[in-house]
């Protein structure tokens, strides 16, 4: 069976869940061998993790000639891998980076590139949700090493032992590729809860919450969900641009979408409409978020919010 | 100095989008106009322009797109840039991201063996394919580097610096001109065309460039060897209408709390 390579998404070490479903997917096309860029040391660590989900081998690129630049010393380093492997396919976790560490993969190795797929089936059968999630769209590439960028929460992780096989992979990046320099970088504080992209439970405000994002929170917080919110509320200050659910900022396909005060927009739909459930409080009868939800109150958040993070509070006693 | 700004004719997104049979987008049957993310870049332009009196400058607006695309072109003539081209060829019809890159790269060493081309400057996602990929691929096809998805941007002399927001962070990212760009709907509002704009912009040059013009072969670009095929388009089945309450006397809270309950999200 040919190699399927994937990139694990990580955050120092720590594997996130989007690399276990992309490990899932990538089993369909053959066999699984994950991608690590990172630090040599954790390669042992990562590779327990990721042959739970069926990694057959490991290689691990030291990042240290690659993290302080964007992108193009990754997609070299990933053009050797290819060249070496021969692989069936390359399948990235969607983000903007590696839509962009494909975008140059793809014209370095004569490759088509399929970006933001919702599911990968047999055959390399990519499907994509467009036009702000109106469309349901089925796609495959046809010439070269299929690229593919996958999208958080596109199929459930199933585990399946492969053999973990770590394979140090020493990759030459040249001077051309290191013109754009990191300069600085600012973490952002944790918030303590969960990832938006990755949450399967999102709650949002919008400009309906005045400002105030306390039932919005207190909320998310009772039901163990990650916030977010509208392009409105970012515009005004009150919540950060990492936030922000909708064209310009994170698309998010939970298993529920709570939108509070937000009217629904086309560009948010394009972040959220793919949503499983979707849950709106919004005080206007009118606003076309109803069009969509599975459930809807016509009501006040600031008071509709309170009351049910109480009760669910007191369920759970 | 001369900046490329890289601006896409894009089917109006509050219309009714819809595909062709061969699978392709409609760009005939609906309503186009220059995409929304791509007149940030064209402002972006014009203030890295007025920022720095007494150097010469010149913003080139640049769409490869059909008939109808220099729409996109003539707008960004009328918000401010000095010249247009608009590459156009029935050949393109249908393109990928592989082959549009190729265009737009073949036409900025074309404007650049002109009038040089020492920025380029690209929206953070076109409003109908949205795969922010075509910056990179630009990038990659002229062998620069690429700062993408920035909400600020400084420059002083040939060194530019941006601010973005990353997964979990924020980062200063530094280059060295020549680069490619791409700005965020972060980085400020775009201008409206003024009346004076929109008259003056009759006057300026705009290029139509056929795939000839830019030596490019009919048989590298198109539908026809797209190195992916869409197979299938479909209209999402409309969402089946939902229950709706209102909230009276607090009823709203305990009717979502069963909802949710029945759902098993608590
Ligand atoms: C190029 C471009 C990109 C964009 N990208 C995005 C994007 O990524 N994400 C995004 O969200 N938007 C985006 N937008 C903006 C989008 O068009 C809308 O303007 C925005 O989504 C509106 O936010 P909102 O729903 O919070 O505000 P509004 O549209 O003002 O709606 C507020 C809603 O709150 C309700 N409300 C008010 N008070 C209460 C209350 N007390 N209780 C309950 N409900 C209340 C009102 O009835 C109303 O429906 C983009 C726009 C453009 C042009
Ligand atoms: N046909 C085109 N003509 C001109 N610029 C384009 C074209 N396609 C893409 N671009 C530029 O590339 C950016 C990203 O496009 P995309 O990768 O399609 O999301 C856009 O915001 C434009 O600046």
């Amino acid at each position: 069976m040919s190699e399927v390579l994937v990139v694990i998404d990580h955050a120092d070490g720590e594997v996130k869940k989007p690399t276990f479903e992309l490990l899932t997917i990538a089993r369909r096309l053959g066999e699984p061998s994950a991608v690590f860029f990172g630090s040599p040391d954790q390669g042992d660590a990562v590779a327990e993790k990721v042959k739970k989900y069926g990694a057959a081998k490991v290689y691990v690129i030291d990042d240290a000639q690659i993290k302080g630049f964007l992108v193009a010393p990754k997609a070299e380093a990933l053009q050797q891998l290819v060249e070496k492997t021969g692989p069936a396919a390359v399948l990235l976790p969607s983000s903007f980076e590696n839509k962009e560490v494909g975008a140059r993969l793809a014209i370095k190795i004569g490759s088509g590139l399929i970006t933001d797929a919702v599911d990968v089936a047999d055959g390399g059968v990519t499907t994509q949700s467009v036009f702000a999630g109106n469309f349901t769209v089925q796609a495959k590439v046809t010439t070269g090493t299929p690229i593919i960028t996958v999208k958080p929460n596109s199929a459930a992780p199933e585990e399946s032992e492969g053999a973990g096989a770590v394979e140090a992979f020493a990759a030459t990046v040249s001077d051309a590729a290191k013109g754009a320099q990191i300069v600085a970088t600012q973490p952002r504080q944790s918030t303590g809860r969960p990832d938006l992209t990755e949450a399967a439970i999102v709650v949002s405000g919008g400009r309906g919450t005045a400002g105030n994002f306390e039932p919005v929170e207190g909320f998310a917080d009772s039901i163990g969900a990650a916030v977010g919110a509208s392009r409105a509320a970012v515009d005004s200050g009150w919540m950060p641009h990492a936030f922000q659910v909708g064209q310009t900022g994170k698309t998010v396909s939970p298993q529920l979408y709570v939108a509070n005060g937000i009217s629904g927009a086309i560009q948010h739909r394009a972040g959220m409409q793919t949503s499983k459930t979707i849950v709106a409080v919004n005080k206007d009868p009118e606003a076309p978020i109803f069009e969509l939800v599975d459930f809807g109150v016509v009501g006040d958040l600031h008071a509709v919010l309170p009351a049910a993070t109480e009760q669910i509070t007191a369920r759970k006693g | 100095m001369n900046i490329v700004v890289c601006v896409k004719h894009v089917p109006d997104a509050t219309a009714d989008r819809k595909f062709e049979d061969d699978n392709t987008v409609d760009r005939v049957g609906v309503d186009g106009l220059l995409s929304e993310l791509d007149e940030y870049a064209v402002e972006q332009a014009l203030q890295f322009r007025e920022k720095r009196e007494g150097e010469e400058i010149t913003v080139t607006a640049l769409t490869v797109g059909p008939e109808k695309a220099v729409d996109a072109v003539r707008k960004a003539l009328q918000m401010g840039a000095d010249s247009g081209v608009h590459v156009s060829d029935e050949a393109i019809a249908g393109s990928d991201y592989l082959a549009t890159s190729l265009v737009l790269a073949k036409a900025i060493e074309k404007i650049k063996a002109d009038a040089g081309a020492d920025l380029v400057i690209c929206g953070m996602a076109s409003t109908d394919a949205s795969g922010s990929v075509v910056p990179a691929m630009v990038a990659e096809r002229l062998g620069l580097p690429q700062v993408t998805l920035a909400s600020v941007v400084e420059s002083q002399g040939d060194q530019v610096r941006i601010k973005r927001d990353n997964e979990g962070s924020t980062e200063v990212i530094g280059a060295t001109l020549p680069i490619v760009l791409s700005v965020t709907d972060q980085s400020g509002e775009a201008r409206y065309p003024s009346f004076k704009g929109i008259m003056a912009a009759k006057k300026k040059p705009l290029e139509t460039w056929s795939l000839s013009d830019l030596g490019v072969d009919a048989g590298e670009v198109g539908l026809s060897v797209a190195y992916s095929q869409v197979e299938s388009t479909e209209a999402r089945p409309p969402r089946t209408a939902g229950e709706i309450v209102t909230d009276e006397d607090g009823s709203g809270a305990g009717a979502l709390v069963e909802f949710l309950a029945s759902k098993k999200f608590i």
